[in-house]
């Protein structure tokens, strides 16, 4: 949203910024092409996609401090993780369930990113958990600024919990409980709402009486916004507005992003059931990837030369991470059996 | 060395630790002007301000998940959840979250997290202020559970659980807050989770119990030892997760027969998981069945002060135990 004057926060960041949220929205949109091939050639078990989503977390994570603030994302989350500085072998190692997938050693499905030198919570399937978390990130913030621990302006400690999740997630009492928390105590959390307008098959319609989840908000004290999510500098404007409030200690807000997932739910899933091919098609028009493109072949930072460098560069990157990926070594079966007990510390033992 | 009740010595345990570490803070509902429903905060709102002895609203889900998320960002919450009952809404919190985050994080996260859980049959507490729960969270890895029989090890357990990198179930005998009173030390070291006590040392048969019924079973067991000359050895096992089978085996192997006591409900009952290592790793030394005393398979004790005392095994129940397994 424009500032007092009259300027978006989006205008302000450097052309080097803007190719760079291009690069790793194509980065996550080429990774999660191949794992549907891969998938679909019976090379790997399971994706679950970020296809369609990518401006709403790109936007998103370029609004807070990478890699400093919490993260407490969802498993629709790919480029949310690219963004944060995961790579694509990261992605991949997890795909093919390698021993050395840095988010859980092939414990868990593929997206269930884990990164503790990132600030990036590991998340389980059940949808919503999260958000509880994400308050008591948001709430060990405060007591330690509160506590004199650490400056309130110290950039290099996190200053905000960001979570994410899709709108049905929000019909779920983690969230209203997570959400009410951070309102109570007015801590600084930002809730990215990825409104694709589906809980798997059951449209926003059949899930919540409202049409914006943004409306929610208010039952939070909390600040809601709705936002073209298929336009990451719209929403990077909205969350740079959310991320500033979270820094200010004037508590939580919500952010919605209207986007749509352009994939069925998983690799599993056949949307054809519940989804018309002429709405896919329709949304396939106002995707992210090819809008920001536009947008910056009309501004001037891409042309159509360095659009097809992009695309080589990342096409590479995205064999080099499968090569590798598959080439390295499967976890030994008995780690299956792993220790689910953190050891004692030095001196405890 | 002072004189202490069970919640006396748990409430010194919490000043104790919110003085030592500054990233100990305790959450829950009314627990802070209020000092809590049984008074284990008391006082230490005045003492620590509101930041650190923090109401929670009512939600044990958020209790627990912001219990989480604090311990994730290396704080040391101890949370309270008012009655065992009400601990299922943050279920999904324990068991899918806290007690899942090592492993599924492949060591890149823990949660040192405790919860304290007043647990167990109470008169008048009715279906919801009853209930037992340690055998629904000592099924799932990845917590450990705690139940402290005595002031002393309450304080010193309470300790070691805030010192635990792991998720803490604290389970605490409301019926027993005011009832056991013990002796301890002004000086006494943190105990981690794990070693089980030998309450009482006997060679005629092995009584394994925890919480109330670990002091229930010590009452029985003194007045097996006055009246019929029995000498009954009783273990209180303390931990239930991580289970200290070492001691269990090393008394069954002594004595050659195992009562196993608790107030939860039979079936699926922690009692089941005693006798399964029993049989299957002491079958030799077994002289007899493995008994189980426990509470009927119901909901939780009745409300009617009658159906009370005939739902929770008291010393009379044990005694009467002790003796018809003796005699077998």
């Amino acid at each position: 949203m424009p500032n007092e004057a009259g300027t978006r926060p989006s205008q302000r960041l450097s052309d080097d910024t803007l190719l760079e949220m291009y690069r790793l929205m194509l980065l996550s949109r080429r990774l999660d092409e191949r794992a549907w091939a891969l998938h679909r050639q019976g090379r790997v078990q399971f994706h679950v996609s970020a296809m369609g989503h990518e401006a709403a977390q790109v936007g998103a994570a370029f609004a807070i401090n990478r890699g400093v603030d919490y993260v407490v994302p969802y498993y629709r989350d790919l480029a949310m993780a690219i963004a944060l500085g995961c790579s694509a072998l990261d992605f991949m190692l997890g795909l093919f369930a390698r021993r050395d997938d840095p988010w859980s050693a092939g414990r868990q499905m593929p997206c269930h990113f884990s990164d503790r030198d990132r600030h990036i919570i590991s998340g389980s399937s059940t949808v919503a958990t999260q958000v509880p978390q994400a308050a008591g990130l948001a709430f060990a913030i405060r007591y330690r600024q509160q506590a004199g621990l650490v400056d309130p302006q110290d950039a290099t400690q996190p200053r905000l919990a960001l979570t994410s999740l899709g709108e049905g997630s929000t019909n779920q009492g983690e969230w209203h409980e997570g959400m009410n928390w951070a309102g109570v105590q007015c801590l600084p959390l930002v809730c990215l709402v990825e409104n694709n307008r589906y809980a798997i098959s059951v449209p926003q319609t059949e899930q919540m009486a409202i049409p914006s989840v943004a409306t929610r908000a208010a039952s939070y004290g909390a600040q809601g916004e709705s936002v073209d999510g298929n336009d990451v500098l719209a929403v990077y404007d909205a969350m740079h507005t959310a991320v500033q409030r979270a820094y200010r200690g004037e508590g939580p807000s919500l952010v919605e992003a209207h986007t749509y997932r352009l994939t069925p739910h998983t690799s599993d899933d056949d949307d054809r059931s519940y989804r018309s091919r002429e709405e896919v098609a329709a949304a396939g028009e106002v995707e992210p990837l090819v809008r920001f493109r536009q947008t910056l072949l009309e501004r001037g930072l891409l042309t159509p030369a360095l659009v097809d460098d992009l695309e080589t560069q990342t096409r590479a990157r995205v064999d080099e991470a499968q090569r590798a990926a598959e080439a390295a070594p499967e976890p030994a079966p008995e780690e299956a059996d792993s220790p689910v007990l953190a050891p004692l510390p030095e001196g405890l033992a | 060395m002072a004189d202490m009740t069970l919640i006396e010595a748990i409430r010194t345990a919490l000043d104790e630790a919110l003085e030592q570490d500054g990233r100990v803070f305790v959450t829950g509902e009314d627990i802070g002007r209020r000092g809590g429903v049984f008074r284990a905060t008391q006082g230490l709102y005045e003492k620590y301000g509101a930041q650190r002895v923090m109401d929670s609203p009512l939600t044990e889900m958020g209790i627990v998940g912001v219990g989480i998320g604090a311990a994730l960002a290396d704080l040391r919450p101890v949370c309270e959840i008012q009655f065992a009952d009400f601990i299922h809404p943050a279920f999904n919190q324990i068991v899918s979250e806290a007690a899942r985050m090592y492993y599924r994080s492949a060591g890149g996260w823990h949660v040192p997290l405790v919860i304290r859980v007043p647990y167990g049959a109470v008169p008048g507490g009715g279906l919801y202020h009853c209930q037992s729960v340690e055998a629904l969270f000592a099924h799932i890895p990845g917590l450990k559970i705690v139940v402290p029989s005595t002031p002393r090890d309450a304080r010193r357990l309470l300790h070691g659980a805030i010192l635990d990198p792991n998720p803490v179930l604290f389970l605490e005998t409301k019926y027993g807050y005011r009832q056991i009173r013990g002796e301890v030390p002004e000086e006494d070291a943190p105990l981690l989770p794990g070693p089980a006590r030998i309450a009482r040392k006997g060679g005629d048969l092995s009584l394994f119990a925890w919480g109330l019924m670990a002091h229930y079973a010590e009452i029985a067991a003194g007045r097996a030892a006055e009246e019929d000359g029995l000498e009954v050895e009783v273990v209180d096992l303390r931990t239930l997760h991580p289970l200290d089978r070492d001691s269990v085996l090393a008394s069954l192997r002594k004595t050659g027969k195992a009562l196993v006591v608790h107030e939860d409900n039979r079936t699926m009952g922690f009692g089941a998981e005693i006798a399964a290592l029993l049989v299957d790793e002491a079958f030799e030394y077994l002289d007899g069945p493995v008994k189980r005393l426990a509470a009927p398979d119901v909901p939780a004790a009745p409300f009617n002060r009658g159906m009370f005392d005939f739902f929770l095994p008291g010393p009379d129940d044990i005694l009467a135990a002790i003796r018809d397994l003796a005699a077998w």
